[in-house]
């Protein structure tokens, strides 16, 4: 059969799981296609959950990938609030937790991933919750506004997004975080000092190298933490921002090769014959750092959704981007290209105070990535710099005087 | 409801209807108009929903904000008419015509 007409599952209704089907579509697959998602609803970004929807900004209605019609009109069967339970890679079919069994040509796994649970005594109590789905956001929005204390456990961007929301609402923010800086699993030191002292400068409190022991609480319902130490900390939520763990329990259940996130290869293929795994799940080799990885952003759930379509219709691949991210905090936006791990140097340009700089990273001369704070040139052209492996003389990214447009001339131009 | 046209790199035209208070990005978004990707869904933080916008209405629209201006300086095939779709806000005096590039990327 050829790809065009084959029947295609998609596991998980996410951003990459919707680019699937949308790209599917635009490549002229003619075949079936059914969407399975386990949330109940139609798929939705979640980048603004912890911005412009925390702070009532931006309307529910705005979430959605596409309009309602879309489905229709392109004759993709959503099934909504239903997980997928089983795969059978042998039978080529997949048991649904309403006792459906769906038969597939192509399996696409795009399960993303769920908030790590802390694993400490009280975790369960009325007003601990997490900040991934819009449900959970939704059961915030109650409590986000003036005079409320919230805690926020773990300062990574979307705990660190979600403290800077609630704090231009009003609301007491204390954050907790067991490592000696902010934002450390994912940006430099200058970065992380960087935003520390801009939520402190905002009236955040933000406790480093502190571990949380427990969640005390009456009658069910949270009423402090306590650290390590023995310190409470009172607060009337607490915001569980730990970082994520992979849905790939499925796959691994069929036997499918996962190590960290379900194995793929450039093609966004499995172990399985026909199945695919994409998104926040994937373990994927990343092309501009000769090394696998799992990534967590938006980008690559698109870039994702976009390989696996065109490895179902033996289409030509879609270029393959420098991962980049970006972050939303009080009136600051970050834009991140690349992966700084491995950096065995980091140059700043500009000036931290002026609210507009940025840090580049370089692993023996060349440019692995770049954070840039409210200076998109220094992202754009750091992220060129990145895909081509550029060198340039620390001292001249260092040197404003410089503009990105003369680096970006000198270091891409063909010698 | 307004309508706006989009135009594609060949000239192909699609008109929608669009909500007041979304973004002529989202309008072609949710209408499946091709020729925009949006891949940040808005932030201002990806410039792959550049447009190209009749010259009639460019008067009527809001003024630039930095953040734009700065992406779109560094943005493939820019031209005096270029914005970034997500930052313009549909009112009822936007009844009107942009051009999609041929390549977001
Ligand atoms: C609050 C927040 C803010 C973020 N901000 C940014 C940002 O600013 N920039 C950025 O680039 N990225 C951001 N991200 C990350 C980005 O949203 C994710 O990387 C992206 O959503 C991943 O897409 P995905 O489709 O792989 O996974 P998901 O979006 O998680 O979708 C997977 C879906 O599959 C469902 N599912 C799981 N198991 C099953 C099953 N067995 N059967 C059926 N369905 C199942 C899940 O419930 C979920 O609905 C943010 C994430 C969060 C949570
Ligand atoms: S959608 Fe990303 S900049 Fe407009």
């Amino acid at each position: 059969m050829t790809g065009k007409s084959q029947k295609v599952v998609v596991l998980g209704a996410g951003q990459a799981g919707l680019q699937t089907v949308v790209s599917l579509r635009q490549l002229g697959h003619e075949g079936e296609i059914v969407l399975v998602g386990d949330e109940p609803e139609a798929p939705y970004q979640r980048p603004p959950l912890s911005k412009g929807y925390l702070k009532g900004e931006l309307e529910r209605e705005r979430l959605y990938l596409k309009g309602e019609d879309y489905y229709a009109e392109h004759e993709v069967s959503l099934r909504l609030g239903v997980s997928a339970e089983a795969i059978d890679t042998a039978a080529r079919t997949v048991r649904l937790s309403d006792g459906a069994t769906l038969d597939w040509d192509a399996l696409v796994i795009a399960t993303g991933a769920r908030a790590r649970r802390l694993d400490v005594h009280g975790a369960d109590l009325d007003g601990v919750l997490e900040l991934r789905t819009m449900a959970d956001i939704d059961r915030l929005k109650p409590h986000a506004r003036a005079g409320v204390n919230v805690l926020v456990v773990g300062a990574g961007y979307i705990g660190l997004e979600a403290a800077a929301a609630l704090t231009q609402m009003g609301a007491k923010v204390k954050v907790l975080e067991a490592a000696p800086q902010v934002l450390g699993r994912v940006a430099g030191p200058e970065i992380g000092q960087f935003f520390l002292e801009t939520h402190r400068a905002a009236g955040v409190e933000i406790m480093l190298n502190a571990r949380l022991s427990e969640f005390v609480g009456e009658g069910g319902k949270l009423t402090g933490a306590r650290l390590a130490e023995g310190d409470i900390v009172d607060c009337d939520i607490a915001l569980v921002g730990v970082g994520v763990v992979p849905n790939m329990e499925i796959a691994e259940r069929a036997g499918i090769r996962c190590g960290n996130g379900v194995c793929v290869d450039e093609q966004a293929k499995t172990s399985a014959e026909s199945v695919y795994a994409i998104g926040d799940v994937a373990l994927r080799p990343l092309t501009h750092y000769r090394r696998e990885g799992r990534l967590e952003s938006v980008h690559n759930a698109i870039e994702g959704g976009k390989i696996a379509a065109a490895a179902i219709m033996g289409a030509p691949p879609p270029p393959i981007d420098v991962p980049w991210f970006w972050s939303d905090q009080y009136a600051l936006k970050l834009q991140t290209a690349g992966l700084w791990t491995g950096a065995d140097e980091s140059v700043l340009r500009g000036e931290p105070q002026s609210g507009r700089f940025a840090v580049f990273y370089l692993k023996e001369g060349a440019v692995i990535a770049v954070d840039a704070v409210n200076s998109p040139p220094d992202f754009i052209v750091g992220k060129k710099l990145v895909a081509a492996g550029a060198r340039v003389a620390p001292g001249e990214l260092g040197d404003t005087s410089i503009s990105m447009k003369e680096i970006s001339a000198k270091a891409l131009s063909p010698s | 409801m307004p309508k706006i046209t989009y135009v594609d790199a060949n000239g192909e035209q699609r008109t929608v209807e669009a909500k007041t208070g979304m973004s002529v990005m989202e309008a072609a978004i949710k209408n499946d108009v091709p020729g925009i990707d949006a891949d940040c869904g808005g932030a201002c933080a990806c410039a792959t929903c550049h447009v190209y916008v009749d010259e009639e209405w460019l008067p009527k629209l809001d003024e630039q904000q930095a953040m734009e201006q700065s992406m779109l300086d560094f943005a493939e095939n820019v031209q005096s008419n270029s914005r970034l779709s997500c930052q313009i806000k549909i009112t009822e005096e936007l009844d009107g015509m942009v051009t999609t590039p041929e390549s977001q990327h």
